[in-house]
């Protein structure tokens, strides 16, 4: 058989898949990926997984090795349940963010859906992750594996010496707070999990080479009084107002065992590593969508693809990026994968076929031609807030018929505040990109005072937005738990905007086992 | 680029986790095995299956917004006929227009998931201890285990204890002074050294001399001698054995209706799930009787109707005799139990309690005698006794060992098996 030289032949012609075909097919993606489409991706790691092992994966958050704890055990029943019923199916893939990039990729795949999910992960969303601002402020992928390594280990540890019921304890109460144990706000020091390992190691050798029998029994000295210290003072000494409650606890509980303090930071640090995800949702799989469409079709222009795996790979597409209008019965909200895909194929019409509107809102990239060099861009700089704030257009306004709905909870009626309209689109767009805003998704509650001369009465401030309380049914064993972690009692006030104190929980503290 | 197999790995990653929830949810799960446990036919029983637990005993509670109140604003594609100002009537039932839906996904109150057949009758039959386990029996007619013992010079290859080898093959080199790799390699370097510079003849001769001598004992030292090799040994060893024999009496006279049967048959099948949980071996006996008693088949025992009058004490001779002919009492636990509707034959009283007493309880750890009644009868004040029932409780407080219940629905059943067989406090026998 001979084939002309500008016809390469098929990657594949059949619908089960062997090693080779896999490196054969990620070869060829490769090529388009990064000398047509100029990604840069970690190096890519492919594991080959079962259905089962993508459940196991699924309860511990993805990650190939976590710690332990009942509540993974009970997400892994309930996507079970889901599975075996055929309520659910499983995802194609599961990506890490780490150096080597982790793709696990289901055994049951056919090879076409290999090789759109080896695109859409191992490029897409591998280009993502290694360039996107907030991954690389808050993430570390060269450290995360090792550092779950170490904190699997060092929870296994307390366990053995202090038993799983105080563990567990802290562990449940870390997880109730595990929402507000993040940095918002970059700091100085960049993420480094292998120095995080070092650190608790040299701190226990210090503390073993320190140690001296004699200091317990010097009589302690009469503590001198702070009185004189102003609140400003004190405020600032403890870096309050503190919105990360669990780094406040790490560093400031009066009655937490070292131990203790350090599974908090764990928890810490691993929702820290997550954050990133909740904030791009729509970025970063409009970026592995955007990616495994154009690496398809460019695969399927060349001939190594053939007319019927496209047109598998075509359903497969349409189904991620569907996207149900609010009166329809499938409507369950936006899906990211619509609306990334969506905004990212209209950019690349913006640059290369504008129109005089595009050029009006868009002057920067409009008709720029260079449609990848303009996504590069944006994907390095964009959080799914600022990019929608940004980049949504009139057009898709228009075409998918957006509306701005206000409802007020205690009128009949909702009013629509704004439509596809030249009045609208901006409001609708400004709407949208606050729905997708973390700062406005998460409630606003801070660590405002504590006296920790005095009481020692843990003073907490929920900033009220629109009217919205918390929730009760949760908020109460979420404060048990703060107040428990804090040794003290604990008060939270939730604030409205005009300053007075819409409601007030308080709980006190119970004894941590330890 | 790496592709990694990882199918092959162990499975069961999240067994630790599991275990974990189990745990903490025991006593919710424990309660929906039971509620579960009463709609389900028994041979399902020990099935395992889907069990529903109320959601706020697992909650993972967060700091979030309430779902109500206050000012909500969102966007929403597929506009149709909506301009701005309008104002469309809430629907009533809540919701609405881009629901946030719970953080779980789906706003149900329940958690729903799937028990394995094992956790399942764990939960079933928690506390419950069968009474008298003392007598155990060591037969070496079971197949006996294995256990590891030690080292052997033979064995086959797939026993080969590499790191024993591997230490004995080093312990002879080191003895032999069987040259090692780097110092034959230090010679050549020596010759080759000296060729190059042209060295004298003699000393040259001499490390050739040395090196062949050296390449000669590598030669006569083998790396691994057979001697070097050592295989795990497994040596078997008698595993106690404790088995028992259940035996199933029952009236199938005319009397006694199918749901009478089939309350019957649900307690056997309790008892029997259960003492194969504890017993690794049991054997059931069915006995069926109407005037003349014999020993039948499940099949026969539960689905064949048989005619005549009603003489219990045949049953018990015929158990006496099959007790005899197969199982003697030192070697196997011996349960009865019996179902009937009460009926006996009046003159027949006298002798199957004599029978009962002096032949069967001796033989017996437990004997259970279940009273079937019908459904619709009510269990009043002024209860009909049975003739059974009168004869049988004058050995209900003498002898131990014996129990009797009445039970008229299918969902008593359960809890008077619980009641039999609720583990006594200080009394912890373990037979496993």
């Amino acid at each position: 058989m001979t084939l002309a030289a500008d016809a390469p032949a098929l990657l594949y012609q059949r619908a089960d898949w062997d090693f080779d075909t896999i490196r054969r097919i990620h070869d060829a993606i490769e090529r388009v990926a990064v000398h047509e489409l100029g990604l840069n991706v970690y190096p890519n790691q492919i594991e080959i997984i079962t259905a089962e092992q993508m459940l196991d994966a699924y309860s511990s958050i993805g990650m190939p090795l976590f710690y332990k704890h009942w509540s993974f055990g009970k997400h892994f029943a309930q996507h079970e349940v889901g599975y075996r019923k055929g309520l659910r199916a499983l995802a194609y893939e599961i990506v890490i963010n780490s150096n080597p990039c982790i793709s696990y990729i289901m055994e049951e795949n056919t090879t076409t859906m290999q090789a759109l999910v080896i695109a859409h992960a191992a490029f897409g969303h591998n280009h993502f992750f290694k360039n996107n601002y907030l991954f690389r402020i808050w993430t570390d992928a060269e450290g995360i594996l090792p550092y779950l390594e170490f904190a699997k280990d060092y929870i296994t540890g307390c366990e053995e010496r202090y038993g799983q019921a105080a563990v567990e304890r802290v562990l449940d109460a870390a997880h109730a707070l595990r929402s507000h144990g993040v940095h918002r706000y970059p700091r100085k020091k960049v993420p480094d999990l292998a120095s995080e390992e070092r650190r608790e190691r040299e701190r226990l050798l210090q503390a073993e080479r320190t140690y001296n029998d004699l200091w317990r029994t010097v009589p302690g000295k009469k503590g001198k009084s702070k009185a004189g210290l102003d609140d400003e003072r004190r405020r600032a000494l403890l870096e309050l107002p503190q919105e990360n409650i669990l780094y406040f606890l790490e560093r400031t509980a009066p009655r937490l065992q070292p131990w203790q303090r350090e599974i908090l930071r764990i928890v810490r640090l691993m929702a820290q590593y997550f954050y990133p995800q909740s904030q791009t949702k729509v970025m970063n799989e409009g970026c592995a969508t955007y990616c495994h469409y154009r690496i398809m079709q460019r695969l399927h222009e060349r001939g190594e693809v053939g007319e019927g795996s496209f047109l598998e790979f075509l359903k497969a597409h349409t189904n991620v990026v569907c996207q149900p209008s609010f009166d329809e019965p499938g409507f369950r909200g936006w899906n990211p994968y619509a609306l990334g895909f969506g905004m990212m194929q209209d950019i690349e019409r913006i640059c290369t076929a504008p129109t005089e509107e595009d050029r009006e809102w868009f002057p920067d990239i409009a008709g720029s031609g260079d449609a990848m060099a303009a996504l590069r861009d944006i994907w390095a700089d964009y959080r799914d807030e600022s990019f929608i704030a940004q980049f949504l257009s009139p057009k898709l306004i228009r075409q998918w018929r957006l509306f701005h709905v206000v409802d007020p909870d205690e009128e009949p009626y909702v009013r629509v505040a704004a439509i596809h309209d030249e009045r609208g689109y901006r409001r609708v767009r400004r709407a949208l990109a606050r729905q997708h805003d973390v700062g406005w998704l998460d409630p606003d509650i801070q660590v405002v005072d504590v006296d920790l001369a005095g009481d020692r009465r843990l003073v907490l401030h929920h900033a009220v937005l629109n009217g919205i309380l918390l929730d009760e049914n949760d908020l109460s064993p979420v404060l048990q738990h703060l107040a428990d972690l804090w040794g003290y009692d604990v008060v939270l006030k939730e604030v409205e905007t005009e300053g007075t104190v819409a409601k007030e929980h308080a709980a006190g503290a119970r004894p941590l086992l330890s | 680029m790496h592709i990694i197999d990882r199918r092959l790995n162990p499975g069961g990653k999240s067994l630790a986790n599991r275990q974990r929830f189990l745990r903490r949810a025991k006593a919710l799960v424990r309660n929906a095995v039971r509620s579960d446990s009463k709609d389900r036919d028994i041979k399902d029983m020990d099935r395992g299956g889907e069990i529903s637990i109320p959601l706020r005993g697992v909650r993972e509670p967060q700091l979030r917004r309430s779902a109500e109140g206050g000012i909500r604003e969102h966007v929403a594609p597929g506009n149709k006929e909506f301009l701005e100002g309008d104002e469309i009537l809430k629907p009533d039932a809540g919701g609405g227009l881009g629901s946030e839906g719970s953080p779980d996904g789906d706003g149900d109150d329940e958690f729903r998931f799937a028990l394995s057949p094992d956790e399942y009758l764990d939960l079933f039959l928690e506390d419950l201890e069968l009474p008298e386990l003392d007598k155990r029996q060591f037969l070496d007619t079971e197949s006996p285990a294995w256990r590891k013992a030690g080292f052997s010079v033979s064995g086959s290859p797939a026993n080969l204890s590499l790191t024993r080898t591997l230490r004995n093959s080093l312990a002879r080199r080191v003895a032999l002074k069987r040259p090692a790799r780097d110092e034959l390699q230090a010679l050549e370097e020596e010759i080759a050294r000296v060729e190059r510079e042209g060295g004298d003849e003699q000393r040259l001769a001499e490390l050739r001399e040395e090196l062949a001598r050296a390449s000669r004992r590598v030669r006569r030292i083998p790396y691994i001698d057979p001697i070097d090799l050592r295989y795990r040994q497994f040596a078997p060893y008698p595993k106690p054995v404790a088995q028992a024999v259940m035996f199933c009496l029952m009236d199938v006279s005319g009397s006694m209706t199918e749901h009478m049967k089939d309350l019957a048959k649900r307690f056997y099948a309790l008892l029997y799930i259960f003492l194969k949980r504890r017993y690794r071996h049991v054997d059931i006996v069915f006995i069926r009787h109407t005037h003349e008693a014999s020993e039948v088949d499940e099949e026969t025992f539960f689905y064949n109707t048989a005619t005549g009058g009603t003489v219990v004490s045949t049953a018990f001779r015929e158990m006496a005799r099959v007790i005899a002919a197969r199982y003697p009492p030192a070697d196997w636990n011996i349960y009865a139990a019996q179902a009937s509707d009460g009926d006996n034959t009046s003159s027949d009283n006298e002798t199957t309690a004599a029978l009962l007493r002096h032949t069967i309880l001796p033989l017996c750890q437990y004997f259970a005698y279940l009273e079937v009644g019908r459904e619709e009868e009510q269990a009043g004040f002024m209860r009909h006794q049975s003739d059974l029932w009168r004869t049988y409780e004058a050995l209900r407080d003498a002898e131990e060992g014996f129990a009797m219940r009445q039970v008229r629905k299918r969902g008593d059943i359960y809890p008077v098996f619980r009641e039999l067989f609720a583990r006594q406090s200080g009394a912890e026998g373990d037979a496993r």
